[in-house]
């Protein structure tokens, strides 16, 4: 068989399902590849023993009817895996070996995949640049100055570098889309109660979803329906009729509105993103869908209020890391000295500055003027969606405002890097589904992407737009394996 | 607005971080340029706007009052930095 690790995820299912390859010799291609390819630092804990044991196990027995046969997987070490260490990217979870596992991995082990590891991201999905992370930065396999995005940059080097078939990441801002558009791959987050949050080392809750980072649409639409199940033990967890995504999969989106909203044509907006954008609307077009000007008027209060949400719930969440129950200790003269020197010293500096953000915002006399604020800001962003979701079935926009910048460009500037987010935030805000697409590559050659967003539970709209605009683009990745001596 | 050292060092007792003088001056500087980029939403009237707590427009689901998992001393113990039996060990709290 040719090289294993070339073949698209659906591609290796077929094979493993159709007995021309075994899951053995599928795990060996791609720890083997893994291994060779250290230097691009995407995984924090190496699990290729146990991957390699379990795909022999399964070719003893193996169940052929499952989803993802013998597939084995790396996952963002954002989720809990029982037995094997979880750190969420901080030094406070250095030595945290989860003693359950989260919902949406449980979902992926249950189809038959196989565990390979953990993979690096900014610390507590705090970041856009994968370079907060306490076991270092990332590196894209397009180009080793360049960062591959974040929070889940490990996930989307690992996929662009085929390290692993597939994974799953989190989004709370954009940590899915932003590193799939960098990264020239495939990165989906679903509807806000899709897939659990059960598991998932917490950020900011009311924004959190997990996601599929792929290839190509097929494969993306392949993990959604495997990971999006309704789950009791998340209490946002929605029961709604789930589509299987990837049956149902379709390039025949002939009559489908898509919706341009002006407003995201912001300010300083380079040329490429333009014209990326542009072209972008003729593939729909070409596709036969039809395209309709609309308006999201607050639009440019969206990083705003979540830089006010996400971080007050964040400050919350990481209160549970006092040093006592779990996680990094630092000893102190009393019970006070011991939290505040553990905290301290555990996490990094921009989880401690959005804890303090949040701290601050939700203080005494500062609750009305900012958290309820930016609550009230909120309901107008979903609002706008509201009203354009009466005329249009989907939106097309840009997925980032620029291609991937380098290692340590934007790292003495919290502002400049928030501002990356700003295509994506609003639809965390507004708990919507939003995939995006490689699309082109600027001019040097770097990955751009585009992004549809879809109405509340409509993940079956989005990847058939998806998936029929991949077609057109036929967009290829210029990846000549650097990285390997 | 502006936030000054005395307010650095007040968010930091509420949120059990310690700060030195370099690390408290660093943090006025990148609080203040986010929040004048947060001001931003002080342009926008909302005193009839309902407040979006969360997306998910669901009731929460009852649930009969039962056990499911039982038994877990070891798995809640076994991550402890410094644990005694069945205790978590802390710092002396009570003269």
């Amino acid at each position: 068989m040719s090289d294993i690790t070339k073949q698209s995820l659906s591609e290796l299912v077929e094979n493993i399902k159709g007995k021309k390859l075994s899951s053995s010799e599928v795990t060996k291609a791609f720890v083997e590849r893994s291994e060779k390819s250290k230097e691009l630092n995407a995984y924090i804990t190496e699990d290729y023993a146990n991957a390699l044991n379990k795909a022999k196990k399964f070719d003893e027995k193996p169940n052929l009817d499952l989803k993802l046969p013998g597939i084995p997987m790396a996952v963002k070490d954002l989720f809990c895996t029982r037995d094997l260490r979880t750190t969420a990217g901080s030094k406070i979870l250095n030595n945290f070996v989860p003693t359950y596992e989260s919902t949406v991995t449980q979902n992926i082990w249950n189809e038959g995949a196989i565990l390979m590891g953990k993979l690096n991201c900014d610390e507590f999905a705090m970041g856009s640049s994968n370079e907060t992370s306490f076991f270092g930065n990332v590196q894209n396999p397009i180009d080793k100055n360049l960062v591959p995005g974040g929070s889940s940059g490990g996930s989307s080097s690992a996929v662009a570098a085929q390290l692993t078939p597939i994974t799953i990441g989190t989004d709370t801002g954009g940590s899915i889309r932003q590193p799939a558009s960098f990264t020239g791959t495939v990165g989906l987050k679903p509807t806000y109660g899709s897939c659990s949050r059960y598991g998932i080392v917490a950020f900011a809750s009311s924004l959190d979803q997990a996601g599929p980072m792929a290839q190509n649409v097929k494969d993306c639409a392949l993990l959604q329906e495997v990971i999006s199940t309704y789950d009791e033990k998340d209490s946002t967890s929605i029961d709604f009729k789930r589509n299987e995504y990837s049956k149902e999969l379709t390039k025949d989106i002939k009559g489908k509105k898509i919706g341009i909203p002006k407003e995201y044509r912001v300010d300083g907006m380079p040329k490429e993103i333009e014209d990326l954008w542009k072209k972008g609307i003729e593939y729909a077009k070409d596709c036969g869908a039809e395209i309709i000007d609309i308006s999201l008027p607050h639009t440019n209060y969206a990083l705003p209020t979540y830089y006010i949400v996400a971080p007050a719930e964040a400050s919350s969440n990481l209160a549970r890391y006092d040093g006592v129950k779990y996680g990094f200790r630092v000893e102190g003269e009393n019970l006070i000295d011991m939290y505040e020197k553990t905290r301290s010293e555990g996490f990094g500096a921009e989880v401690q500055r959005r804890i303090m953000i949040g701290t601050y915002v939700l203080s005494s006399g500062y609750y009305d003027a900012y958290y309820l604020k930016a609550q009230k800001v909120r309901k107008l962003i979903k609002n706008d969606f509201d009203d354009a979701y009466k005329k249009v079935d989907a939106i097309l926009t840009p997925s980032t405002p620029s291609s991937a910048f380098k290692i340590g460009e934007k790292t003495n500037d919290p502002v400049s890097m928030y501002l990356n987010d700003i295509f994506t935030v609003p639809v965390n805000l507004a708990g919507l589904p939003g995939i995006s697409i490689p699309a082109g590559h600027d001019a040097k050659g770097y990955p751009l992407g585009l992004q549809i967003i879809g109405k509340a539970f409509n993940e079956q709209n989005i990847l058939n737009i998806a998936h029929a605009m991949e077609e057109k683009i036929n967009f290829k990745n210029n990846i000549n394996d650097w990285w390997i001596k | 607005m502006s936030i000054d050292l005395k307010t650095i060092k007040h968010i930091s007792k509420l949120s059990r971080i310690s700060v030195d003088e370099k690390k408290a001056e660093k943090l006025a500087e990148d609080l203040n340029s986010i929040f004048d980029f947060i001001e931003k939403l002080n342009e926008l009237k909302t005193d009839n706007v309902e407040p979006l707590t969360s997306v998910a427009e669901t009731t929460l689901k009852l649930r009969s009052d039962e056990v499911k998992s039982k038994n877990l001393r070891d798995q809640v113990i076994k991550n402890s930095p410094k644990e005694n039996e069945d205790y978590f060990v802390v710092p002396k709290v009570i003269e």
